[in-house]
């Protein structure tokens, strides 16, 4: 049934072909390119710059994880930073020494870990779906933002947890294969550290693709465009907010698991107070500048993100009025957080679908280049 | 014509707060049937679908689908069971693909969990298949190959108004609720729904009930016409039967025509 027919790559001869995974040629060449230049990275960027892209890397995955709650299920969330925490302390605690200072279990092995830090923040996240049957819109979004409140005060108050407020404790431990990642070898931390964040993405932004071409998937948006329609048409509201909520705190998870093992520390005020918001409307500002509903706009909303600070921190050489020096203005630390607010602002004025619209604009002018139209 | 009624509304009354929007309708339709709902605007024509259809519930009365009670479920429950509907008002997901809106109807029958999903492989990538062949069997039959690709937000409203009655058709429905399936439509575009909904019964055989103000459609193509003005019943029968009826011509056209002709 399946046949090719050389010469005439977008001639569908099967269903199949039609809903594979990467539906056509350039897609297939472009993400391969795209894989291949990621894992070769690392042997030419700096070291310094390759930690931030490997921040952005992990920040990546919860991205993901919010575009599916709240990108493809429509479901506003400002409690992404809790269940981040969630995945964060359930790693360091499964991963930690059993002999610390703060609990532990000393599973080192990697892949029980992250997952471990998924099922229990996809559990959290199942406890709070209730909520989102009874809630729509701000509503829902004030909720959560309560999550990040009660979670920064337990992380805070739980010592044995979370080392106590400014001791912090250990992040976990990346033992791949009986090589501690952390530690520079033939190749650097930085380096090793990269290539593990990069195979977790993949994986998980493969299953998130996954998700959205499936019932899974067509339920979500059934739900957040018309849930009044969506009953009608036997999609249960409330099993597919909870999958949402579970499915988004999954993700959320491991990316907390990973979150801080670059640093080999953290401390609770990373999910407390001002902090625990920051983070929640980091990842808001991610899924809104990177695009609704993709996942790689998820990725490269993450890694705009993640660059923030060093495109911030590069503007005095542009600007000259802009200094370095925290106690004159403006300086760049203002610069920094005023733009995660302009840049949500102007995307959502100017290009709603975010980096995923610029993408698919320059690709529609290209695909019937010399023509405007 | 002794067949067990597909869908049977007994006295069913709906108030909101002091607005009784139907007050003690029965009606019940029949295999094959196409049961058309008229009256005037407000008459309380798209509530009794929606208390069918479980998005309303009413404080008296009895509906069944096949002897088994629909009162009380959710509106994704009653979809399992069978009733699929339109919209008056176009409900499609507009940001979807016509495909996908089609895929969406099909939801109830597609059979796999979510960690299939997450994998895609065995029974979940052969359950999208088997149903996408469903899906562009409908394709076909209400000749939307053109537009499969597009969101449906794009497309023309009458080519909308066909795709919504094929997202319900992918249901595969015991019975089908049609909400003004010809409203704001050119001529063209009617006769081809009407060809489509005469396509419905004769071929797919699903039983259907009709509200639509377009009555030289009605009269056309029902078997039998129930009329309701103000949430009550005024009488049901066979097009013939109704046109004839002066209760009903006296609720179209406003009061008693004899009487205020011997007041003037």
């Amino acid at each position: 049934m399946s046949t090719r027919v050389s010469g005439r790559p977008e001639l569908y001869t099967a269903y199949g072909q039609d809903m594979a995974f990467l539906n056509t040629r350039p897609k297939q060449l472009g993400v391969l390119a795209v894989v291949v230049v990621a894992a070769l990275l690392p042997l030419t960027v700096s070291d310094d710059l390759l930690k931030l892209l490997g921040t952005g890397l992990v920040l990546a995955i919860g991205a993901i994880g919010l575009n599916l709650l709240t990108g493809y299920a429509g479901q506003v969330s400002l409690g992404h930073a809790f269940f981040v925490g969630v995945g964060a302390y359930t790693a360091s605690v499964m991963a930690g020494d059993p002999d610390g200072r703060a609990m532990g279990l000393g599973i080192t092995f990697v892949p029980a870990w992250i997952l471990g830090a998924g099922v229990v923040a996809a559990a959290a996240g199942a406890i709070v779906a209730p909520l989102a049957t009874r809630l729509r819109g701000l509503y829902l979004a004030v909720v959560t933002l309560g999550l990040v409140i009660i979670g920064g005060y337990v992380f805070t108050e739980w010592a044995d947890l979370s080392g106590g407020a400014q001791v912090g404790r250990d992040a976990p431990k990346p033992v791949v294969l009986g090589a501690d990642l952390t530690v520079d070898g033939a190749y650097t931390q930085e380096q090793k550290l990269f290539w593990l964040f990069l195979v977790v993405l993949v994986v998980f932004a493969v299953l998130a693709r996954n998700i959205g071409r499936s019932k899974i998937g067509r339920a979500f948006a059934a739900v957040r465009d018309r849930d009044v329609a969506a009953g009608v048409m036997g999609v249960e509201l409330a099993k597919y907010k909870l999958i949402a909520f579970v499915l988004s705190s999954f993700y959320a998870g491991v990316c907390g698991s990973l979150l801080f093992v670059a640093n080999g520390h953290f401390g609770p005020e990373r999910f407390s107070g001002g902090y625990g918001l920051l983070l929640s409307v980091q990842f808001i500002a991610m899924v809104l500048i990177g695009g609704v509903a993709t996942v790689s706009g998820s990725i490269m909303g993450a890694f705009l993100i993640a660059l923030l600070p060093r495109i911030a921190s590069e503007l005095p050489s542009f600007l000259p009025f802009v200094t370095t020096a925290s106690n004159e203005h403006p300086n760049v630390f203002e610069i920094e957080v005023g733009l995660y607010g302009l840049l949500i602002i102007a995307f959502l004025l100017f290009e709603p679908r975010g980096l995923f619209g610029i993408w698919h604009r320059i690709r529609t002018y290209w695909k019937s280049f010399p023509f405007s139209y | 014509m002794t067949a067990a009624p597909v869908l049977q509304v007994q006295d069913v009354t709906l108030a909101f707060g002091q607005v009784t929007a139907i007050n003690g309708i029965s009606f019940d339709v029949r295999p094959d049937e196409l049961f058309a709902v008229i009256g005037p605007n407000g008459a309380g024509k798209t509530s009794i679908f929606n208390v069918i259809s479980g998005v309303y519930r009413p404080q008296q009365g009895a509906v069944t689908l096949h002897g088994e009670s629909l009162l009380g479920r959710s509106p994704a429950d009653i979809a399992h069971r069978g009733v699929a509907r339109t919209f008056q008002n176009i409900e499609l997901f507009s940001n979807l693909t016509v495909i996908d809106n089609l895929m969406l109807g099909r939801h109830q029958h597609v059979g796999y969990g979510t960690l299939a999903a997450l994998a895609w492989i065995g029974r979940a990538r052969s359950e999208e298949l088997r149903h996408r062949r469903a899906v562009e069997e409908i394709i076909d039959f209400l000749e939307l190959a053109a537009w499969r690709a597009y969101p449906v937000g794009m497309l023309p409203y009458g080519v909308q108004k066909r795709v919504e009655l094929g997202r319900a058709l992918a249901m595969d429905p015991k019975l089908l609720l049609l909400d003004e399936p010809v409203a704001g439509m050119n001529l063209e575009e009617t006769e081809d729904m009407a060809r489509f909904i005469l396509d419905v019964r004769e071929d797919l055989h699903v039983p259907m009930i009709m509200v639509e103000h377009d009555m030289g459609l009605v009269m056309d193509l029902a078997d039998r016409v129930m009329v309701v003005d103000f949430g009550t019943p005024i009488t049901t029968g066979t097009p013939a039967e109704v046109q004839r009826d002066p209760r009903v011509v006296a609720a179209y056209l406003g009061g008693d025509m004899q009487h205020e002709e011997a007041l003037s």
